[in-house]
């Protein structure tokens, strides 16, 4: 159970970076009170961010992401349930994984 | 009449807990293995334990280790963490219209617990028109727990339970963003915004690899162009 001093800086330090980015955004977007077209832009950011965040993962996948991916897609049309296309998704690629 | 809506609610705070349960299984081997890893790279269980209690930063505490040194990297760990999390700057002001309805500790509180998972969760159902920022704390204490929890059964267990690398048990943490992405979809004009930030991503991740530039820029430029769509129509 050792804390090395220069570990305690380094990890106080990134809490620090990363609460910066957490409440940093948000106070700024605050105080300049944005305008209809900013607000218009952060309208599209949800879907814009996860597609940033999906597409480069998957494409560093394989099948079994890929097949996974399109389960999870499928199920959550069907029957717009997180929890059953997540754990139905997740199944589904292990099983891909599974047999190649 | 906004004083007949709860702003942080019990309620709330165990309907988020709830729903966020599915995602806690993204979590547990994403946090077990930064346990494992920092065990290997000389970290005391204190210390693994601290950093992910304090950060709560899931690809920036890995990208950390990945680059450890002795002594500690101070300056390069937190600009890499800086870089990795500019994300969580978009994402906060879009839950704005619950953040701006609490203030004190329930507002920087809500702002610490807040990750990808329960942000998405929170963003769904602020689209549903619900407006109480204790489903974003309930949801990211409970994932709080587990995250630190995972991570000392994971420094705990060692490398005997590491599931190898492209296990699809780590594809659970991008099944919940496949799903959300279902959820926030509004139409045939999400079309554009949606090809460009994959597109724009693609390139900027393989430009940047190992930031979370990609993200930012991706969302940045498919909205800007959704906008300016919008405003020549």
């Amino acid at each position: 159970m050792t804390l090395d001093p220069w570990v305690l800086a380094t990890i106080l330090a990134m809490a620090l970076a990363t609460y910066a980015t957490r409440a940093g955004g948000y106070l700024l977007f605050r105080a300049i009170r944005p305008g209809p077209r900013i607000r218009a832009l952060l309208g599209y950011i949800p879907g814009t961010l996860f597609i940033a965040y999906v597409i480069p993962a998957l494409a560093e996948g394989h099948a079994p992401q890929w097949v996974g991916a399109a389960a999870s897609v499928a199920i959550m049309i069907a029957t717009r349930q997180t929890a059953a296309a997540i754990l139905g998704g997740t199944a589904v690629a292990w099983a891909v994984w599974a047999l190649i | 009449m906004s004083l007949a809506r709860p702003r942080f609610s019990w309620a709330a705070m165990r309907a988020g807990a709830r729903l966020s349960i599915p995602m806690q299984i993204g979590v547990v081997p994403f946090a077990m293995v930064f346990g494992i890893l920092a065990q290997d790279r000389g970290l005391s269980l204190l210390e693994a334990t601290l950093m992910s209690g304090v950060v709560y930063a899931g690809s920036a505490q890995l990208l950390a280790l990945s680059h450890w040194s002795v002594p500690a990297p101070v300056l390069a760990a937190t600009l890499a963490t800086f870089v990795v999390n500019l994300r969580l700057a978009l994402m906060g002001p879009v839950l704005g219209p619950w953040l701006d309805r609490i203030r004190g500790w329930r507002l920087w509180a809500s702002l610490f617990v807040m990750a990808d998972q329960n942000w998405a969760l929170s963003v769904g159902e602020l689209q549903k028109g619900r407006f109480d920022a204790g489903f974003l704390f309930g949801s990211g204490v409970l994932m709080w727990l587990v995250w630190v929890l995972s991570t000392v059964v994971g420094y705990a267990l060692g490398s005997a339970v590491r599931p190898p690398p492209g296990h699809p048990i780590y594809f659970a943490a991008l099944a919940v963003f496949v799903s959300i992405l279902v959820q926030v979809w509004r139409g045939r004009r999400d079309v554009l915004p949606w090809i460009v930030a994959a597109l724009v991503a693609l390139l900027t991740a393989r430009l940047l690899p190992g930031t979370s530039w990609h993200i930012v820029a991706g969302a940045l430029a498919g909205s800007a162009v959704g906008v300016w769509r919008d405003e020549r129509a």
